[in-house]
């Protein structure tokens, strides 16, 4: 079974990668990007059965600094 | 004094910590590798180190600070025993739940290197008390992720307990209200950006570190 987290810094968060990327992208000549904010992708092989209570703690423990960042998790549905 | 340097791997400044500590007290501390359970028995003083504990994955300090040896550190936090946390160790310190907020990449993004002024903000704590409150002080800061974020509350709560330590003088890497070191409720543990060990003799360029150890022996001595 599989689960995809996502890692992303919480609204208001000062996000200077995402502000260079921007920048990056504005001088290759796109200019229709209002903002950009980076985040994380983890993806989990779990055993069968893991469960969500499971998922959230260790997001909560370890995947996501929950003082800046926020989480979202996605199960396969297989 | 019995003191201990924690070693991670990716640890970069363990030993001229370790150097630091034993030219002010006169005796080397314990390195202790952070697959350790426990700290030797009688340790005075808790010193992490500068560095780029495993490799910075996922966050700078989030995996040192879930690492065997955390468990003792923390305990010992909180029977009172003094930490110290320099640049990776405030990261760490941070991650651990010992100090509140974040550290964050640069606002500038750069890697920034060079020796900052800093004023100190209290002379109220066992790590300040050999300086005097808005003294300002020259150390070095070799950091990437050193843009301390917390929310408005906790950041208003530190500043109205006495808790910065110290603020940078300078625009440096874009702190929430020029933070560069702060102390938790009980004032044993302090997170620093700046390198104090870095500062300790003539030849380094200056010597305003030098003080933080030496109040620090005074204290735990005491």
């Amino acid at each position: 079974m599989k689960a995809r987290v996502f890692v992303t810094l919480k609204p208001g968060v000062l996000d200077p990668q995402g502000k260079a990327i921007h920048h990056a992208l504005g001088a290759l000549g796109f200019a229709g990007v209002n903002d950009v904010r980076a985040g994380k992708l983890i993806e989990l092989d779990l055993a069968d059965g893991t469960s969500d209570a499971e998922i959230e703690a260790m997001c909560r423990k370890l995947l996501a600094n929950t003082v800046i960042e926020n989480f979202r998790v996605e199960r396969d549905s297989s | 004094m019995n003191s201990a340097v924690i070693v991670f791997p990716g640890s970069n400044c363990d030993r001229d910590l370790k150097v630091a500590i034993e030219t002010v007290t006169g005796r080397a501390p314990a390195m202790v590798w952070h697959r350790e359970t426990e700290l030797p028995d009688g340790t005075g003083l808790i010193a992490i180190p500068g560095g780029f504990s495993y490799g910075d994955y996922l966050r700078s300090g989030a995996m040192a600070a879930r690492s065997p040896i955390m468990q003792a550190v923390v305990e010992a936090a909180g029977k009172g025993v003094p930490v110290l946390g320099i640049c990776n160790g405030f990261q760490v310190l941070t991650e651990a739940g010992l100090l509140p907020g974040a550290l964050m990449r640069n606002a500038g993004l750069h890697f920034v290197c060079r020796p900052v002024g800093l004023t100190v903000e209290t002379s109220q704590s066992i790590f300040t008390s050999f300086y005097s409150a808005g003294e300002q002080i020259v150390v070095p800061v070799a950091h990437h992720d050193g843009n301390y974020q917390a929310d408005g509350e906790t950041l208003d709560r530190l500043e109205g307990d006495g808790r910065v330590a110290f603020r940078y003088r300078e625009t440096v890497n874009g702190s929430a209200r020029g933070i560069a070191g702060i102390l938790n409720d009980a004032g044993n543990v302090l997170g620093m950006m700046p390198h104090p060990e870095r500062a300790l003799e003539a030849a380094h360029g200056g010597t305003d570190g030098r003080r933080l150890f030496e109040g620090l022996l005074e204290a735990v001595a005491a």
